[in-house]
Order: structure tokens, then sequence, then C-alpha cells
């Protein structure tokens, strides 16, 4: 085994692989590394080739696993060598044992510059290979202009120009703004044209970097892409070399679609067509074969035109197709299509509307759940998780729970905490979510955070009606001999807050729930006996009359634990043997906890941030974003979120949770901006007498009167710790307690281009919208949804219309029970053309504040517009018949936002104006027509052009033209209002431009919702 | 959707070549590669090609006596790469005719040159074989 004339070399890998354990083996690669040392020493006596030999030995000790902490230096000083070979091991040397920060790196920048401008074409690869893997940012900013000359060098050979794209995507994400994206746009464009496949695969791999960054900029490619798929597809003129089993450069194929999937969207139809003609040749033409390679390489291309196709979208009988597939595949024994059908279909969740199709495959699914392979396992876990909603949640869960006992400990803990997730989102009652929590606290007690058992005491402490059922339950626990600890805790807690409902049944006198108890005592570890110790207290506290024998029983327990070496045991016992001796004061400290502040679950926030920490710039997180942010520009009236009227509510939340942060980062600032949320008469707490006197019980200081009191009484500092910032506290003089989630001036924006979402949101309430509208008449249903898991009353609803829409709220009832969701049909009638907006007046109680909230109802002009096609016979004659004011009118509108002509067309056609292309000779002009519905004038032409100057963005002619005086004018406003303010960023206020507009005659009528809507 | 790192392997939990696309230390490549070795040589040829690690995929094929390894981001095209290792593997058999565990160990800087061929910064640079090998065969 001669190594290319290395024998030093082959001679320490053969003794290496000689030795027989892992000590003799550091013996020898010390020894090795000894002798290295010394003959590095004096390095002039060094030939090149044994230079060579050692930095090989180096890199081998290197890759066992040891430490070489020496000779980087030598490695670094290779890559000036003039021959080939030794620069050659320098580089690659280089590029595994230091990293971008090393200072050695620093020294060789110059060298490495030389050989990347200079002529040796093979030196050039190696400079950019060493680059490319380890290239910092001080390489960045010196070799980022040669390289791209590079890439778009005519006269340097593929194999150089290949490897130069990697390395700028290498230097572009170390200093992005190395790549100036105005120039590079186009040569990147340029770029895609090129016919060698090997610098075609690595410009595609910069393409993706690019793109998933800023897809506006890189528009240019996109067709390109799609030119390179269909030669790729149709397999025209692709070397023999680059095809893998008769398929053509899968590789290839798998990165173009991907680059497709950052784009929104494809708009140019004869583009779209071909790209859909391709995917649909994949889909179809994808079979299996015996061959494993071809069979594999056919399917990464199916996978990935799968994801481009839920990425798309729009062609309803694709999706389902895919659909198809994936059913097809989640049942194949072979595991790895079945691992990537599960996969990719619990992406096609967070994309697509297919929740209902895709339960059709639940059977299947958990059957994948029970798999001998824990990938697979995993995937059905995720894709379970992901399709429960309230319909199937009993099932699922139930699943879940039944897997539980046998599955592996690797997954418990992942398994436990999705099954308590969901039984808290989807219970259809909440008995069903205690004995779920129980169970699970029964059968995976280890894998249970106390996030887990916090939660359910909270649910049960809120609600009256769970408390003899939770305690009931706890009582059949305790009795069970050997239950986890964390079972210990919460039936004592529970049975020591609500046993005494239970005092009736049998087996149930404060006695025997004592004695159940106790018996646990011994078994359990220091942290839960404080827990034990309150609930002695509670049972004492509860024994009407007082039984002796019991409380002799619990004082002698109180005074054992009086000398216990834990401070926290040593002061309970002292205090409630005090407490507990000074007869009704007792009953005054130690009465039921008060409720908890609502707040959202820690279990799923914790989910929450677990997924936005793995959030990377993948194109199906990016996807989901643009889905919602991109509401202006994709006609999409479909509900997005999933918000049929049969879903409940928090499956609207779960839906619009992904996006949240990036859709509105504002987030909690547009209090009182554009709606406003007042808190009305905040009834504090009476200061709680008894506060002082246990003062000292609240060791662990929670900052507010109703916490100091819940943690002194009962013990549950726990829980007190585990509330969250999120948490609703009511504290002397906070006003303002309920803050939105989200901003209200956005979502009311987004709503006038759509016709389903969500209104508002605070932590106890969601209000979400749904509409139809037809003609001059519109059906709107809010959706009232309770986050809480306690009752919010005095719920009022008033509708504040403007003059010229005719409302009518059914009954909005006054409660709403907990975790419900309850519907309010709108009806809704335009009278005339009018900007005004009508305005939901919107209070509720919580606890002890009454919030009132003012929202704009996304009842606006354009949904009673039906756009219209029109051509050109029938356009002018109807533009030619209305002259002149006051029934067509033009002004030159200034200080436009910047819009591309192509997504100013876009906003026109969701604002149901239809653009009409071809009619106006002019590419920078658009005319745009559409009917206008009212109940006083039934259907009217309205005509619109504007002119743009392509010179400054910014300002453009406006000419409006329909058959009635106000209705001009109030579209004119209409369409100048959204091309000035376009919700991009909420600071600018609403009404802004308004202010600019001349006086709106409408606005003149003393309507008190108009007035409103006009403040707000 | 990037490469993270090659690994090849053998049945003994031996590396045999190893390449990182990002900056790990020792420990943590050693803990790294202790751990995914024991995940992929405990599973039978009836389970799929992926294995969850952390925030990566492993994509991994097992010839003979060796495993390949690769490492790469959650939203990879996993039968892709899949394939890439056939491919990689297919290249040194062109080269060394009959590729084994030995072949790769005594030369271990051509099947590293091989590889950088194929893979660069993490990405895939080429995949014609013809195309790989040139540069080896230059070398010779």
């Amino acid at each position: 085994m001669a190594l290319s004339g290395m024998r030093g070399l082959s001679v320490f890998i053969s003794d290496v692989r000689n030795c027989q354990n892992k000590d003799q083996e550091r013996l020898r690669v010390d020894k090795e590394l000894g002798n290295i040392r010394t003959r590095f020493k004096n390095e002039k006596g060094l030939t090149p080739y044994e230079k060579k030999k050692y930095v090989w030995k180096m890199l081998y000790i290197h890759m066992l696993g040891y430490d070489v902490d020496f000779g980087h230096m030598e490695a670094v000083s290779l890559i000036s060598a003039p021959k080939y070979p030794e620069k050659q091991v320098g580089y690659i040397v280089t590029s595994c044992l230091l990293n971008e920060n090393h200072d050695f790196l620093r020294l060789a920048i110059n060298t490495v510059r030389n050989d990347i401008i200079g002529r040796n074409e093979t030196f050039q690869c190696l400079a950019l290979t060493m680059v490319g893997n380890i290239g910092g940012r001080e390489f960045a900013e010196s070799l980022a202009p040669d390289v791209q000359k590079l890439i778009i060098s005519s006269s340097c050979r593929p194999l150089v120009r290949k490897k130069a794209a990697l390395c700028l995507l290498r230097l572009y994400r170390k200093n992005p703004d190395v790549v100036n994206i105005d120039g590079w746009a186009d040569r990147m464009a340029q770029l895609l044209d090129e016919r060698d496949l090997g610098v075609l695969t690595s410009s595609m791999s910069l393409l993706v970097a690019l793109v998933s960054n800023n897809h506006e900029a890189y528009w240019s490619s996109l067709p390109k892409c799609v030119k390179i798929l269909e030669r790729l597809a149709r397999n025209q003129d692709i070397p023999q070399e680059y095809t893998y089993y008769g398929i053509p450069s899968p590789w290839l194929q798998v990165k173009t679609m991907r680059a497709l999937q950052y784009f929104p969207t494809v708009e140019d139809p004869n583009t779209r067509r071909s790209l859909f003609e391709v995917l649909q040749r994949i889909l179809m033409g994808t079979d299996v074969v015996k061959n494993v390679n071809k069979n594999n390489a056919s399917h990464a291309v199916l996978f990935e035109a799968l994801s481009l196709v839920m990425h798309l979208d729009a062609e309803k009988e694709m999706m389902s197709q895919c659909v198809a597939l994936l059913g097809k595949f989640i049942a194949v024994r072979e595991p790895n299509i079945r691992y990537l059908g599960l996969e990719n279909m619990t992406r096609m969740l967070m994309v697509a509307d297919v929740q209902d199709i895709i339960k059709r495959h639940q059977a299947q699914i958990i059957t994948s759940l029970k798999d001998s392979d824990i990938s697979i396992r995993r995937r059905a876990l995720d894709l379970l998780y992901g399709m429960c909603d309230v319909s199937n949640a009993k099932d699922i869960v139930e699943e879940l729970l039944q897997y539980l006992s046998s599955s592996d400990f690797a997954m418990r803990e992942e398994l436990s905490l999705k099954a308590a997730i969901l039984a808290e989102k989807f219970a259809p009652d909440l008995s069903w979510y205690v004995d779920v929590i129980l169970q699970l606290i029964d059968k995976a007690g280890d894998f249970i955070s106390d996030d887990i058992w916090f939660r359910v005491v909270q649910f049960v402490t809120n609600n009256e009606d769970l408390q003899p059922y939770a305690a009931a339950k706890a009582r059949e626990y305790i009795d069970k001999p050997a239950i986890h600890e964390t079972m210990v805790k919460v039936s004592a807690y529970l049975l020591g807050e609500h046993g005494h409902l239970l005092a009736r049944r049998p087996g149930c006198s404060p006695k025997e729930i004592f004695n159940a108890i106790h018996e646990k005592l011994p078994t359990v570890t220091m942290p839960t006996i404080p827990i034990l110790l309150s609930t002695y207290a509670k049972i004492l506290m509860h024994t009407q009359p007082p039984d002796l024998e019991l409380q002799n029983q619990i004082w002698s327990i109180f005074h054992k634990f009086e000398s216990c070496i834990d401070v926290e045991i040593q002061q309970r016992a002292v205090e409630y043997f005090a407490l507990s001796s000074k007869g009704a004061a007792l009953a005054d400290v130690l009465a039921e906890m008060p409720k908890f502040p609502e707040r959202q679950s820690s279990l799923i926030k914790k989910a929450e941030d677990i997924e936005t920490d793995t959030a990377e710039q993948s194109a199906i997180k990016l996807r989901s974003q643009q889905q919602v942010s991109n509401a202006l520009v994709v006609t999409d009236q479909r509900p997005v979120n999933g918000m049929t009227p049969d879903v409940p509510l928090t499956l609207v939340k779960v839906a619009s949770t992904n996006s949240k942060e990036d859709l509105y980062p504002e987030d909690h600032i547009s209090n009182g901006e554009n709606g406003t949320v007042t808190e009305v008469d905040p009834q504090l707490p009476s200061a709680d007498l008894l506060s002082d006197l246990l003062g000292p019980l609240a060791i662990e200081g929670p900052p507010d009167a109703v916490q100091s009191g819940q943690s002194s009484l009962s013990g549950l500092e726990g829980i007190s710790d585990a509330v969250d910032s999120a948490a609703i506290v009511p504290i002397e003089g906070q006003i303002n307690a309920v803050q939105p989630i989200g901003s209200i001036h956005e979502r009311f924006h987004t709503l006038c281009f759509k016709d389903s979402g969500v209104l508002y949101e605070d932590p106890h309430i969601q209000i979400g919208v749904k509409a139809e509208w037809r003609a001059h008449q519109g059906r709107l249903v809010l959706f009232l949804g309770n986050k809480n898991t306690s009752p919010l009353v005095s719920v009022q609803a008033l509708i504040l219309p403007p003059s010229h829409l005719k409302m009518e709220l059914s009954l909005v009832p006054e409660t709403i029970p907990p975790r419900a969701q309850v519907q309010c049909p709108l009806e809704v009638v335009n009278l005339r053309p009018s900007r005004d907006v009508a305005v939901l007046d919107f209070s509720y109680s919580f606890g002890t504040s009454l919030v009132n909230i003012k929202l704009r109802l996304p009842a606006v002009l354009n949904k009673f517009l039906q756009p219209l096609s029109l051509s050109m016979e029938e356009f002018f004659p109807q533009w030619k018949s209305l002259s002149g004011p006051p029934l067509k009118l033009q002004e030159v509108v200034r200080g436009v936002r910047p819009l591309p002509l192509l997504e100013m067309a876009n906003l026109f056609n969701n604002c149901r104006l239809m653009v009409c292309p071809g009619l106006d000779q002019n590419p920078n002009n658009l005319v745009a027509s559409t009917t206008f519905y009212s109940e006083s004038m039934h259907a009217m032409l309205c005509l619109v052009r504007i002119e743009t100057d392509p010179a400054d963005r910014t300002q453009l002619r406006m000419t409006v033209a329909t058959g009635d005086p106000t209705l001009t004018f109030e579209l004119k406003e209409f369409i100048k209002e959204q091309l000035v303010d376009i919700p991009v960023m909420s600071s600018v206020p609403a009404m802004a431009p308004a202010s600019s507009l001349p006086i709106n005659p409408v606005s003149l009528s003393n309507d008190p919702g108009a007035i409103l809507a006009g403040l707000l | 959707m990037t490469i993270r790192f090659v690994l090849m392997v053998n049945k003994q939990g031996q590396t045999r070549l190893a390449q990182y696309y990002e900056y790990l230390t020792l420990e943590e490549r050693r803990a790294l590669e202790g751990e995914i070795v024991r995940k992929c040589l405990a599973r039978t040829e009836q389970q799929c090609s992926f294995v969850e690690h952390r925030n990566y995929k492993v994509v991994y094929r097992r010839y003979a006596s060796l495993f390949f390894l690769v490492g790469v981001d959650n939203d990879e095209n996993e039968l892709a790469i899949l394939e890439f290792i056939h491919l990689l593997v297919e290249t040194m058999d062109h080269h060394f005719g009959n590729v084994c565990e030995l072949d790769i160990m005594f030369h271990l800087e051509k099947a590293h040159f091989m590889l950088e061929e194929m893979v660069m910064n993490g990405c895939i640079v080429e995949t014609s074989k013809s195309n790989i090998l040139t540069p080896i065969q230059l070398m010779e």
C-alpha cells in the first residue's frame, strides 16, 4: 500500500491501525507528534517533501480526534510553496486544521489573493476552495471583487468559475455587503444562462442564498430557473456524465426548484405555464423502479417538486394530486419514502388548507407512530401534533397516551409535552383535560415538567365546576401504590384545596384523605414535603367539627418537622402549627386559593420558543410568513388561517402564531394608536390584612399582594415562580392592564384586502372576522373567542355604523364560556358610496377590570366593488362619454410610495379594481375598471387611469370616472389613500394622508360612527 | 440547505475520513461523532436512512464495513443527499477500482481531494465523475 511516495505516512497509518486499544494508539500518536515537533524545530533542514509528509500525518492525527496544537505555521507556509503538490497540501491542511478566526490565516491573505488573480488555474482553484471553505470577513472585504470578476469572466474555464461562485457565496455570508445587489442581480441572471452544468450547479447554490435574503432583487432570475428546469426535465443537451441513472442531474433539479420556492409567486403567465408543465410531468411521470439509486434520485426530484407545488399552491388540481401522492407514500413499506411522506405532509399542513384530507389518513399515521424506527416515529408524532384539532383531539391524544407506556425514553419527554399541549389546546371539556394530564403524570412522571402540573392546578383553581371532579380523581390516584412523586404533589395539592368537596363520598372523610396522603410522606423527597404540610394544614382547617385525634396527629407531624434541616420545611411546620392553634383565624388564613391570573400557557409558549429557536432561513418558514404578509400582493381570497365557521378559535391562533412575530413587529406598542384599548375603573384588590402577618412565609418574595397571598397560604411558591412575564397581574396604579397582541392597525389593514383573519387579540380574547360580500350586501361573522380558562362576562358589542351603511348585529351573549368561541353574524347593506368606516365598540370584564376596545370594521369601500374586465371597444366609449368634473376627476398625487408597476397593479387587483393590460399603449400607465354596488344606484361602472412617471415614482396622475359625482370623488380619495399609505409601517399614522386631502363632503354629516371612525 | 459535515466511519466506530463545513472545536467533534455513530450503527437495514440529531439531520448509507454519514440542515432534500453519497462512492470506485476501507485509509489525501472537488462550503460543486477525477489524475 504505497501512498503516492509517502512511505512514512503509510507506515504510521498501519501502526495506528495495528494498535490493540486506545492507550496504545495514544502512545503511538504522541510519539509521532513528538517526532514531528522536533523535525519542525529546525525547519531549515526540512525538504518540501518532508514537510508535506508531516503535514499529512498531522491531518490524520487530527482526524483521529487528537489535538494538534503546533505546526499550523508550517501548514500555512506550504501555501506559498511554488510547486503544486506542496501548495495543494498547504491549502487542504489549512482548511482542515484552521478556522476563519485563526491569526495565521491572515498572514496568508496576500498569497491567496495572488493565486486567485494569477494565471495558473490550478492554483486559482486551490485558493478559491480554501477561501470558500474557511474564508472570514477579512477575506470577504479584500477578495470579493476579484472573485466576482472570475465568475463572469469569459476567459475563465468552468472549473475555476464554479469554484468562484461558491467562494462568493461564502464571502457573501460573511459580509452581505460585498455583493452589490443592483449590479449583481443582472449578472446572476446572466450566469444562469450558462451551459456548463458544474458552473450552473454552484451558481444555483449562490442564487438560493441570495434570494433567501432578498427575492425581490432577483426577479429576473426566476424565468431563468424555469428554463433550466425545462432543459433538465426534457433532457435537452445534457452531457451524459451529468445524468445519474438516466436522470439529468437530480441535484441541480432539486436546487433549482428550491430556489424557486423563495419567490412568493410566479406572475408571468407564460413562465408559470412552463413551470407547471414541468411540475406536472414530474408528478405524473415518477414511477417506482427496481434500481434503488434511480428510484431515490427520481424521488428526490419528486419530493422537491411537491414542495414547490405546495408553495405555489394556486393550482388546486395539483394540490390534490400532491395530497394523494403523499397519502400513498405514508402507506408504503419502504422506510425512506414513508419517512419523507410523513415529513412532507407535516410541511403541507403549514402551507395549505388540507387538514381535512390529511385527517383521512389518521389511522395510517398512527400505525407509523408504532414503527420500529425512531426517525419514523418522530415524524409521525410531529404530523399527528400538527393535524390535531378539536374534532380529532380525543382520538389523537388517547393514542399518544397509549403509546407513551411503550415508547422509548428518547421520545417520552417530547411525547408527553405534546400530549399535554394538545389536551390543553383542544380539550372538548375540562374534565377530559384533567384526565389526560393525570394519566400523563401517572405513565411518564419522570418526563413531566413542573409546568405541566402547575397548569392543571391553575385550570382547576379557576373553574369551580371542575373542582369536585379533580379532587375525586386525585383521591383515586393517591390510593394507587408506588405512584410518581409528581402525582403525589398534584394529588396532595388538589385534595388539600378541594378535598372537602368530597366529604360525603365514601372513603373521603378528612381523616381518610389525610391517611392516604400521609402514607406517601416517607417516599417523597424534600421539595415535596412543604406541599404535603400545606395540605395537612388545609385538611385541618376543613375538618368541621374539629377532630381532636386528627389534630393531634397533624400537630405531631408539624412538631417533628420543626427541627427539619430544610429551612422551608422548618418554617412551614412552625408557622402552620402556630396558625392552627389560633382557631378561627386559621380559616381566614388558609382560605381557598384565589383564581390565578390568566396567562399564556407556559407550555405553549415553550413549544413556540422551540419553534422559533430553529427558525433559520428555510424556505418553508419564509413561505409560511409570506403567505400572510403578502396579502397585498397575492390575490388570495381563501381563508389562509383556516378560519372557517366550524373551526375553533384556538386553531386560528395556532395558524397565526407562526408568523406573528414577523407580521407584527411592533407588537404591544399599538395601544391607543389607532384602536383604543382602555381599562375602565380598575378596581384594585383590597389590601390583604393578613399579608403582613404572613409576610415571612413568602420567602421567595412574589411581587404583589395577590400572589404573596397565594404562595404563602398553600406552599405553591413553585407556581408563582412559574408566572411568566406575560401574566396580567392587577397591581396598584397599573393602567391599561390589557395590551392588545399585534397591531390593531395592521390587522385592520390586512382585513381590508382579505375576507378572513384576526381583527383583534389580547391575552383574554381573540376577535376573528370572516366576511362574504355580494353586490351591495355583505355578511360579516365575528368570532369572539375566550382564550381563558374562566368565563368572560359583561360582554357587550355595539356597532356604530356610518350613515352610508345599514348594519345589523345579531345578539351577542353576555358571557363567553371558558375556551369557547361565539359567532355573531353582522348583516351589512351599502346605501351610498363613502369612505367612512364602521366601528365596533366592544367591551368585556375580566376579573376586576373592564376592558373597552373600539375597532374599525373592515366593511370598506372596496368590499362593494366587483372587478370587471373591459375590452378596448367597451372601455373607450365609456371613458369618452364621462367627460370632465364632477363625473371625471383628475388629480396629480405626490408623495406616493414608490412601487414597481407590477406591484401597483397587484394593489389595484387586491382592491378589486381590475387592471386591464394593453388598454393603454404607454407601458407606464395603468387602466383599471370595476363595478360599484350600492342600494341607491345599484351597479355603477368605474374607470380608473393611472399615469406614472418613470423618472419619479413618488408622483402620478390619476383620473377616475364614474356615473356619479360622489362615487367619483370617494373612489378617487380611496385609491389615493391606498397609494400614499401602504400599511407597511404602522408608524405611519393611518389618517396622516387624510389631512392633506380636500375636505371630505360626507364627513360633514354628524353621524357618530363616522366621526368616531375619523378619530380612530 | 447545506451540508454540515461528511464522515466515513467503520463498523468499529473508527473515523476514516472527516470533513466539516462549519467550525466545531475538537471536543464538539469528538462528542458529535461519538453520538451519531452510535445512533447510526444501532440501526437495522429495515430502518430509514435518516437520523435526526440535535438540530441536524444525518443521512447515512452503509457500504460493507464502512458507513458514510452526511450531516445536513433540517430542510435539506434527504434523498438527493443519499444519492450524493452513492455518487461519491461510485467516483471512488471509479478511481480505485472496487474501493474498500483500506483504500480510503491509505489514500487519505486522494479521498480528500475527491470530496473537495465534489463539495465546497457545504454545497455540491460537481457531479460529473470525469470532471471530479481530472485534477486527481493530473496529480499522479
